[in-house]
């Protein structure tokens, strides 16, 4: 999602009550049957051509999903889901597997337009230098509508596609990888998604390959009452390098959908992944009605010695995050890192933070947090760190720091920080605070109104955490975290 | 794993079960505390002892470390509790006042009750207390966190303990050490009640002497501090013991009161250190402090919350850990900040040290925060001894055992000079000495 | 330029009586000078014209270019030419000073109803200011503030005020934790901001700032009241025999 000025313009007129991203595309679409059962995953499967293995890791991810609990540890309420009550498929009637790009419907480029995610080659290579451009894969409610770049990605081995398509034509790497970070079983929402996962993005680097421009996903909600279930893989060959970019926004709807993505990541011996995402979700109006239940589960793996994993994170959106993007520090030297900027306003409930497992040797973590909560909103940190038997030299550090903008709000730390090597040094800090009356003070003193101070004092307290993003997403995220505590002074 | 399904009883359950109905009709109550009572051992019969799904409970799994339950111990012979008396070693030659309460039930005629009556300070039976009208008020503490499973269990078997009032303003000239000891084995479950009056000064030693075999301790100390007043109380768990130690403080402070403690942990294998710590009142202070040392495979847990109901109050909690051999060091702490509750300053640091390859700490320092004037951080770290330090030391000639030693009790003097109470944390050295020595 | 009538004001919280009646009019192109002992209420009245809601005024008023000062928000006078540089300059993390002094200079511009400043024209107006109070490049970089030392901040001060251009210099104990030669550039600094369209109130506790920015006329606070009124040379008396004797004498 590269931050066209478009997008800038439109963002910046988004407030609490005018989420800009909330139109519906009338586009004829197609749905499967409601509900979730057996049916339905045949359904699916089908509809994607998948192979019978594919068919039958689906079928027990169901069977495994109707033994289990809805987890109720979160800091979060809402009331039950009616698995029963959604829709599983949606796609527009235009598309049917993967396309070039004068197949897509002309209204689909238009909504991404719209949303500033050009997806015409020749528009984006017009004017963009060649090693800031963005390939996207851009995904509409169940299936992936496009993906751009990749003929000239495949040239450099990179394969960038959708999920869909990946089972087809990968068929050996999907099958060697999918599950393999996040088990079926993982937890309620990864076994539901493992079920009922409909497209995603598929990425493979091949050994010692930078990836010559930046991976991006756009995922877009349209339909009512369906859930969005995507489900992406990515494995950095040894060697390699990628950075991957994801986005998301759905129209502004009376009801609450569900978003329940997995995300597994791989790096073997010696290669990067940088995952980048800003959330905004549509996080319901200034009543609490409406919004996306954002119910992720996101974790890399770290296999290879020497390998890295970086998650950096600005959720703004939904009307409920539940999402702790993880890093399993297996290979010996190898370093995860977790960056997040988690704002809440109005009724919005965030509940995210990041699991570090350090179980190889020499094995570092960094994690910088920062929560702002504002309206009636909660925001919780909640976050493990661990250092296992063999993780000798194991090395975390981790800020945790949350602002709170008015008084009917909360703000919450929970850290698990545990020990089991004693070579292991970990070291946690966090503080909660507000604005200072003295910042603020100072601020007016030199002549900016409330709003303008307080812009700029948050940008300072997130300025750690937006530096680690892609500088066209930085500038995005800045404006998208000032627009997001609108109203909230005064 | 449905939380609401019945479990089945592990045989340490089963034998509480047996061991109520045996003790019931001796345990002391009015109506309404043996209602409290089969009450809370219904809780213990439905949901078990206090298990790691239990989220308080998460690193200290009590139902999984009890194997079986010891019956509650017997009266003592006055005779035998004063031989144990006298040689205990708790805190020296402290000059101090004595409440003794011998395995389980308070003893007069051993307690210094003239001596206080001069001070301030009234001493009575607990049991006399729950026997009449207000007793069901004493067992009934909403401040205790919600349903905790050790209070439960307390309030299930208590047996006896003190009821001690020190009258407005009285400041108690020495400390006042609550001894509860053992003369033979069996389980003990004790309830001491302590009222502080408006501007009162107490400083309180609490220590646990003797050998209650297989019994375990069960402890709950609820304090009641009322406006400027000032109480200190430092809690000694020491000596090798296979029992559990289950130790509770409920403190609920009025406005301009300061609380502080100190929960010094060396020996026993699996001790649950909890406090409940309540601002009821503005511009009040706790400071709680804990050292804990665990070595072989002890469990040292240190657990707190501290609820800021109330604006305008200060709160500061300090923990130290060092573990050797596959022991588990355990801190959590909560800092609650409600609504309204502006102007908190809540300040929590917790820091492990590990002396071995297979000792491990679990850090859980949580913040809550409800309100947005308020200024409240917490740290955690763990790591192992500084080589450079160690290198430094031993490079000027002192033996690596004396240089370790040294910077231990370096690492935990931050927290015990903290606390202050010099005179009374003055033997704490050589406790520290003598175990990093013995264990 | 500036007119304070009977200014009575206390501590907000407390209701600490601090000013008790004070009277001073400065002129356009004077600098007039503060002076006086600890506690007796020279930062307070800097506050109070900055517009600080710790404290609240119970009596009189204040007059800046003929409107009510007191009816107006802190940023409001800001923007219409009051400038406050601060004794302790508060520190804002993650705000590079660059970012603040652009953020500052067009928050007052668009409150005037100006155009915002250009990137280019931004720049070279800071460039040059800052090169006069030998500021570097990296300094404007790190977040304001920050680890300053008490001498970057007073330079870092001063560097806001030239480039806002306000109209009445408010300069609250400019000198403390100065040594001589960062003295030197902030006295230079201010110097040079002299004119005949601004005027500077100098609040400070020693006569040595005085040699370096000399003043037209030099006022003696205590306990909240203006007790003597002179020109430089009351500085001089009064590094000479101290405090004691005008107080006294005054009382």
């Amino acid at each position: 999602m590269p931050a066209v000025q478009e997008t800038i313009d439109q963002v910046k007129a988004i407030d609490v009550d005018q989420y800009k991203y909330g139109f519906v595309t009338d586009i004829e679409s197609e749905k499967g049957a409601k509900g979730l059962s057996e049916e339905t995953i045949r359904f699916l499967s089908a509809k994607k051509d998948e192979p019978e293995w594919m068919t039958e890791w689906r079928l027990d991810a169901l069977r495994r999903f109707q033994q289990m609990e809805e987890p109720d540890w979160a800091r979060v309420s809402y009331p039950k889901i009616d698995f029963d009550e959604l829709y599983y498929w949606a796609a527009p009637k235009s598309v049917e597997g993967p396309k070039s790009l004068d197949e897509v419907d002309p209204e689909l480029l238009e909504t991404y337009e719209k949303l500033g995610i050009p997806l015409r080659e020749q528009e984006i290579l017009a004017g963009v230098a060649p090693e800031n451009r963005v390939a996207v894969d851009a995904v509409f409610d169940s299936v992936s509508v496009v993906t751009t770049f990749k003929e000239e990605l495949k040239k450099a081995g990179v394969i960038f596609c959708s999920i869909s398509e990946a089972m087809r034509e990968y068929p050996d790497l999907v099958k060697k990888y999918i599950g393999s970070v996040v088990p079926v079983t993982d937890n309620y929402y990864a076994t539901l998604n493992s079920a009922v996962f409909s497209d995603g993005s598929f990425v493979y680097i091949p050994e010692g390959v930078r990836c010559p421009m930046e991976l991006s996903t756009y995922f877009r909600i349209n339909e009512q009452n369906t859930g969005q279930f995507e489900r992406t893989l990515i494995i950095a060959d040894k060697g390699s390098y990628v950075s991957y970019l994801e986005g998301c926004t759905a129209p502004q709807r009376d009801e609450n959908q569900l978003h329940a993505a997995v995300v597994e990541l791989v790096a073997l011996d010696d290669a990067e992944i940088k995952y980048s995402t800003v959330q905004n979700w549509f996080p319901g109006d200034k009543d609490g009605k409406g919004g996306i239940y954002n119910f992720v589960t996101k974790r890399g793996d770290c296999r290879g010695k020497n390998s890295k994993i970086s998650w950096t994170q600005v959720e703004t959106g939904s009307a409920i995050t539940w999402k702790y993007p993880s890093c399993i520090l297996r290979g010996d030297n190898s370093r995860g890192e977790f960056y997040s900027i988690a704002v809440s306003n109005g009724h919005q409930q965030i509940d995210s933070g990041t699991k570090m497992i350090h179980l190889g040797k020499n094995t570092s973590s960094r994690v910088i947090s920062k929560g702002i909560s504002a309206g009636k909103s909660e925001n919780t940190y909640r976050g493990l760190i661990s250092a296992h038997r063999k993780a000798s030299n194991a090395r975390n550090f981790t800020q945790c720091d949350s602002l709170l903008i008015g008084q009917e709000c909360g703000a919450h730390t929970v850290p698990y920080i545990e020990s089991k090597n004693a070579t292991a040094q970990f070291e946690h800090e966090a503080t909660t605070s507000k604005i200072s009356d003295d910042q603020m003070f100072y601020c007016l003193q030199r002549g900016m109104n409330e709003e303008e101070a307080v812009a700029l004092i948050v940008n300072g307290f997130v300025k750690d955490v937006i530096q680690q993003l892609p500088m066209e997403f930085a500038v995005e995220a800045q404006k998208l975290i000032s627009i997001s505590l609108e109203g909230s002074v005064g | 794993m449905n939380a609401n399904a019945p479990i089945r009883n592990t045989q340490a359950e089963s034998d509480l079960i047996d061991r109520y109905d045996a003790a019931k009709s001796a345990l002391a109550g009015s109506v309404a505390v043996s209602a409290l009572r089969d009450n809370a051992l219904g809780q213990i019969k439905d949901k078990g002892l206090p298990h790691r799904r239990v989220e308080e409970y998460k690193y200290s799994d009590l139902r999984a470390f009890m194997k079986s339950a010891a019956p509650l111990a017997t009266a003592a012979d006055s005779s035998a509790v004063k031989g144990v008396l006298e040689a205990s070693e708790t805190f020296g030659d402290l000059a101090r006042f004595k409440i003794v309460v011998a395995n389980g039930s308070f003893v007069a005629e051993l307690s210094d009750i003239d001596a206080l009556a001069a001070e301030g300070v009234t001493v009575s039976n607990l049991t006399d207390a729950l026997s009449s009208d207000e007793g069901a008020q004493l067992l009934k503490s909403p401040k205790t966190g919600p349903n905790d499973g050790l209070v439960a269990l307390n309030t299930a078997f208590v047996q006896g303990g003190v009821v001690v009032a020190v009258k407005d303003g009285a400041e108690v000239s020495k400390p006042l050490e609550l001894v509860q000891l053992a003369t033979a084995t069996g389980a003990q479950v004790v309830r001491n009640k302590i009222t502080v009056g408006k501007g009162a000064k107490l400083r309180v030693l609490e220590s646990f002497s003797g050998d209650t075999g297989a019994g375990e301790i069960n402890t709950v100390f609820d304090y009641d501090v009322a406006d400027n007043a000032t109480v200190a109380a430092t809690r000694l768990i020491v000596g090798k013991t296979d029992a559990a130690r289950l130790l509770t403080t409920i403190a609920t402070l009025g406005a301009d009161a300061e609380f502080k403690s100190l929960g010094f942990i060396a020996g026993p294998q699996f001790v649950r250190n909890q406090q409940f710590i309540n601002f009821t009142g503005e511009n009040s202070e706790a400071k709680i402090y804990g050292v804990s040392m665990a070595g072989g495979s002890d469990l040292a847990d240190q657990t707190l919350i501290v609820d800021h109901a109330v604006p305008h109050c200060n709160s500061r909690e300090f923990f130290k850990t060092v573990l050797d051999g596959e022991a588990r060091g355990v801190y959590q702490g909560r800092i609650n900040v409600a609504p309204h509750a502006q102007k908190t300053d809540g300040e929590m640091m917790t820091q492990a040290l590990l002396l071995s390859e297979t000792a491990e700490m679990a850090n859980k320092p949580e913040l809550e925060i409800f309100a947005d004037d308020v200024l409240c951080a917490h740290g955690a770290t763990s790591g192992q001894i500084d080589e450079d330090l160690l290198f430094y030391l031993r490079a000027r000639g002192i033996p690596e055992d004396e240089a370790k030693t040294l910077l231990v009790l370096a690492f935990l003097s931050e927290a015990i000079e903290e606390y202050g109470e010099d005179d009374v944390t003055e033997g704490l050295e050589q406790r520290v000495r003598d175990w990093l020595a013995g264990h | 330029m500036l007119e304070i009538k009977n200014l009575h004001a206390r501590i907000a919280e407390d209701e600490t009586e601090i000013l008790r009646g004070i009277d001073l009019t400065v002129n356009a192109g004077e600098v007039h000078a503060i002076m006086g002992p600890n506690g007796s209420g020279k930062s307070t009245l800097s506050y109070i014209l900055a517009g600080k809601d710790d404290y609240e005024v119970t009596e009189g008023e204040i007059l800046f270019n003929g409107e009510n000062m007191l009816d107006m928000e802190p940023d409001e006078r800001a923007a219409a030419g009051m400038f406050l540089a601060f004794q302790y300059p508060i520190e804002i993390p993650g705000v590079a000073t660059m970012e603040f002094l652009k953020t500052a200079m067009n928050a007052q511009r668009k409150a005037r109803g100006e155009d915002t400043l250009s990137i280019p024209d931004f720049m070279k107006r800071v460039k040059e200011a800052a090169a006069h109070l030998n500021v570097s490049m990296d300094m404007l970089k790190r977040p304001l503030n920050v680890g300053f030392s008490g001498g970057e901040k007073k330079r870092a001060e001063i560097l806001q005020m030239s480039l806002l251009e306000p109209k009445l210099c408010v300069l609250d104990e400019t000198d403390s934790g100065l040594d001589i030669d960062a003295l030197r550039i902030v006295s230079e600094g201010v110097n040079k901001l002299r004119g005949p369209d601004r005027a500077m109130v100098v609040i400070t506790h020693y006569q040595r700032l005085l040699d370096h920015i000399v003043p037209d006329v030099v006022h003696v606070l205590s306990k909240g009241k203006i007790v003597k009124t002179g020109d430089k040379d009351l500085a001089l008396e009064l590094e000479k025999n101290g405090y004691a004797d005008i107080i006294n004498a005054a009382a």
